[in-house]
């Protein structure tokens, strides 16, 4: 199957400092990419090369296999067919909501202007909403105004800048849910942008992680989350701590709270030193443990209780462990490693 | 972000968007480039024979007439600015606004109405020797057409832009600072020299340098009284001598003051940005006045109001009420209707063109553009008889050499085809008020977000697509501002509709300057009134949304 967006070697400056390097990433119809990373990382750089706001100063970028962007040329994003959904929404606030959906159909003869208008509010579940105004509405009920107003014209496809950041925390999980079934159900291929790896998780099929201009890993949200690429990645997404080992022998690692079993990169030279990533799922409060620590920290998340431990050896871990194990600081608490990703760095 | 590297496929409207915008630029500075081009050229005998008599009267009564406004407009500006932003006395609700309305009466209409009042026959001194038996030559009493004269009645009539500005400036400034003064030993004096007047300077400076602005670019008030300044100096040159050269070489010498007025201003402007220490803005702390010093806060705000505007309002309705069975017939209506007809189509055209330009500076975005702005923003500190002289030159040649070339060429003589024309004259008020409406529709502009402009672009809209169904929508009010304005500024426009208008073609201004220069001030009164009335308007527009503004509430 070709893919619908093809980005390869994009390079954008500004004036002579470099925002984006060697970006290359593609993404097949109907999929839902996200670009994942901290604030200033250029991400939503990639997304306004994307909507042809910024011209690349190398590499090129293709929408349905036509090219759009390429050093010294650039087409003019009315010609792109690309719809976006802004972070402020940017509805226009002196037209109706239908009006607003409408905006990007003036191509179309008035039926079909109005059946897809009708068409639309009813999928984000707004169908008496047309003839009110912007200013009229929640926030939630303008973002998905926006949404439909940017799929509206059938995009090849949909940019996504932070949509859900203006909105309350406690409905952005459930946002970014409705959003993917909507995106789903008219088969769109979108790209969101976003710091917020729950948001992520929740809306895309494949995650982009960037920063510093630089794609640091592309994959699934499982993938990232457990076979990070390197120290930023696995620093960026969830918790957990680097700690030194030292290499048994192709299958095992050996740490201070025992070894781990799972795939040594080739070439680790028994007993040569490295760093494995521990997650605090991979350590487990045992009582019957003879590795122990002492909490040095704790924080209570309602199910479970996030512990900071340290270790004889000073080396700090986290623990996650059910909230019924409430241990006081400084107390000596046993524990045991369950690793199920072996993640290793060579030593820094 | 158009580099001009990049290929952009764009329509034929936006590749000839930036060369477009730099051409207008350069178009509307043809009478400025034009006078200054004056200041290197070689001069004749007339430029000699100004220089042995009357230049150095020139140079003197200017700046005597600018030190003067400085001083008027400083103190009436400064101290009615202070007492109605921070004290607390009866009427100053009325007087925050109030105070502007000098604004809509041009300093030629309030001099010679002063003139018909206070002047030897006038009722004034006619009362004075009834009552006393006194007859001419017995008494004295103050000359009003003098160079003291003129500088009361053009700091009557300009003090509302220090006002202005010197008012936004004390708001602005946050009441921490004060409060620290006054915790530091100041008492109310004291924080106001030390603290709050400092701070508010660059305001002050920018409000000053722009009343100085109108009072070089003045020629009613001076004309009348018979002062030899710049403007009425180029006049005698231009139409006594007939020497365009000496004329435009005396524009050039007052073209350095206005640059000067310029940069001072734009130099204070930017200080001003610098001067919030901190963005906290609580309720400000009132100086609340009683009995005899509300009293007297009470009359500083009233006497600028009331010989600035309500004295002149009053003595014009009064003439007024006595000529206009006489004078508004059907060569009044034509007046009207000139007037109009002239004032709509250049605010229609200034408008336009302020789209043309400040949208394309939005879109653009390219330093060619930001720099043609700047320098076409330069007219509105251009006095008239400068841009109308500006005018009348490069025109006159084009005329010339066409007719030549006709006749050579064909043997038809097209005779004068833009020079006398209203042609001439709205190219004149566009290079001057051009930069108004720039101002305002940009005002308006900035109040759109990027991302409307970018969500109608990626729902495949080109952008002057945009501006006709997002953006003027959006600016309505701002786009109505700056025709009014222009209209306005037209419609009080004297000097370069003197100088350049057709022959026997009239405009209120004109019309009221000609009726009090012949002595008939009274008849001249309904012109003036109508002018006064229509002027209001935008003053209105300024004091309510003056009285709305208050940083950080």
């Amino acid at each position: 199957m070709t893919s619908q967006l093809d980005v390869e070697d994009l390079e954008v400056r500004y004036d002579d400092y470099v925002v984006l390097k060697a970006i290359s990433f593609s993404l097949k119809p109907g999929k839902i990419g996200c670009i994942l990373g901290p604030s200033g990382c250029g991400k939503t750089t990639v997304l306004r090369a994307i909507a042809g706001f910024e011209p690349a100063y190398g590499g090129r970028i293709l929408i349905d296999r036509v090219e759009v962007s390429s050093r010294d040329y650039c087409v003019a994003t009315e010609k792109r067919n690309i719809g976006m959904v802004f972070q402020d929404f940017a509805l226009f606030p002196h037209l109706s909501v239908a009006d607003n959906v409408r905006f990007g159909l003036k191509s179309w003869s008035s039926r079909e202007q109005k059946e897809r208008v009708q068409e639309l509010l009813a999928m984000i579940g707004m169908p008496a909403y047309g003839q009110a105004f912007p200013h009229q509405l929640s926030g939630g009920q303008q973002q998905r105004v926006a949404l439909a107003r940017a799929m509206a014209p059938r995009p090849g496809i949909l940019l996504m800048d932070e949509p859900f950041s203006s909105m309350d925390i406690d409905l952005r999980e459930q946002l970014a849910r409705e959003v993917r079934n909507i995106l789903k159900q008219e088969n769109v291929t979108a790209i969101l942008v976003t710091h917020d790896q729950n948001e992520a998780f929740a809306l895309a099929d494949e995650i982009c992680v960037m920063n510093e201009g630089r794609i640091q890993q592309q994959d699934s949200g499982y993938n990232l989350y457990h076979r990070p690429a390197n120290r930023f990645v696995a620093d960026f997404i969830g918790q957990g701590v680097i700690i030194p080992a030292t290499v048994e022998n192709e299958h095992s690692v050996r740490t201070e709270l025992g070894s781990i079993e799972g795939e040594v990169p080739p070439g680790s030279a028994k007993g040569s030193l490295v760093d494995v990533l521990i997650r605090p799922d991979d350590v487990v409060h045992d009582d019957s443990s003879s590795d122990t620590a002492i909490v040095v920290e704790k924080s209570f998340r309602g199910a479970d209780f996030l512990y900071f431990l340290r270790m004889d050896s000073g080396i700090e871990v986290l623990c996650l462990a059910p909230s019924h194990h409430d241990h006081k600081i400084n107390e000596r608490i046993g524990i045991r490693l369950n690793v199920d990703h072996l993640v290793i760095f060579e030593r820094s | 972000m158009i580099n001009s590297k990049i290929r952009f496929s764009a329509s034929l409207f936006e590749r000839l968007w930036q060369p477009g915008i730099l051409l207008t630029a350069f178009v509307f500075s043809i009478p400025v480039l034009t006078i200054a081009s004056f200041l290197f050229l070689p001069t004749g005998d007339i430029w000699q024979h100004l220089v042995d008599t009357v230049l150095a009267d020139y140079l003197l009564n200017s700046v005597l007439l600018m030190i003067g406004v400085a001083l008027g407009t400083f103190s009436m500006g400064v101290t009615c600015a202070w007492l109605t932003s921070l004290c607390e006395f009866p009427g100053k609700k009325l007087f925050i606004w109030t105070l502007l309305l000098p604004l809509a009466m041009p300093a030629y209409i309030i001099a010679y109405t002063y003139t018909g009042m206070f002047d030897f026959a006038g009722p004034v001194q006619t009362q004075i020797r009834d009552w006393t038996g006194w007859g001419y030559g017995d008494y004295y009493f103050p000359e009003v057409r003098s160079l003291g004269g003129a500088i009361v009645m053009l700091s009557l009539v300009l003090y509302p832009y220090v006002y202005l500005l010197a008012r936004a400036a004390f708001l602005e400034q946050s009441v921490c600072v004060i409060e620290v003064s006054r915790t530091l030993g100041c008492n109310v004096w004291t924080s106001f020299y030390r603290v709050a007047l400092p701070l508010a300077r660059p305001a002050i400076v920018a409000g000053m340098s722009l009343a100085l602005m109108e009072t070089l670019a003045d020629y009613g008030t001076v004309s009348y009284f018979g002062i030899g300044v710049f403007t009425t100096g180029i006049f005698r040159t231009w139409f006594g001598l007939g020497d365009s050269g000496a004329a435009a070489k005396l524009a050039a010498i007052l073209l350095l003051f206005v640059f000067t007025l310029v940069v001072v201003e734009r130099w204070s402007r930017q200080r001003a940005q610098y001067h919030h220490t901190t963005n906290r803005y609580s309720k400000l702390p009132v100086y609340r006045l009683t009995g005899a010093r509300a009293l007297i806060a009470c009359i500083a705000c009233l006497m600028p109001l009331l010989f600035g505007f309500l004295l002149p309002a009053f003595q014009l309705s009064l003439w007024a009420i006595d000529t206009y069975a006489v004078m508004i017939d059907s060569s009044f209506y034509k007046l009207v209707l000139h007037t109009v007809l002239l004032g709509l189509s250049t605010a229609v055209l200034a408008v336009m063109l302020a789209l043309f330009m400040a949208y394309g500076k939005r879109v653009l975005a390219s330093k060619l553009v930001f720099a043609s702005i700047r320098v076409v923003a330069i007219g509105y500190a251009v006095p008239g008889t400068i841009i109308a002289v500006g005018v009348i030159i490069p025109l006159t040649w084009f005329d010339n050499t066409l007719d030549s070339y006709m006749r050579e060429q064909f043997d038809i003589s097209t005779g004068l085809l833009l020079s006398g024309t209203l042609f001439a004259v709205m190219f004149a008020y566009l290079v001057r008020f051009l930069a108004v409406s720039i101002q305002s529709v940009e005002s308006g502009l900035v109040k759109i977000k990027p991302s409307m402009d970018e969500a109608a672009r990626s729902l495949g809209r080109k952008p002057t697509d945009i501006l006709f169904n997002v953006h003027l929508p959006l600016m309505k009010g701002s786009v109505l501002t700056a025709l009014l304005i222009v209209f306005v500024d037209v419609m009080k426009e004297l000097p370069a509709t003197l100088i350049l208008r057709p022959f026997n073609f009239n405009t209120l201004a004109v019309r009221a300057f000609e009726l009090a220069s012949d002595e008939r001030l009274a008849d001249s009164s309904s012109a003036a009134l109508m002018i006064v009335v229509v002027g209001l308007l935008p003053v209105i527009l300024l004091s309510k949304s003056i009285a709305s503004s208050r940083a950080g509430s």
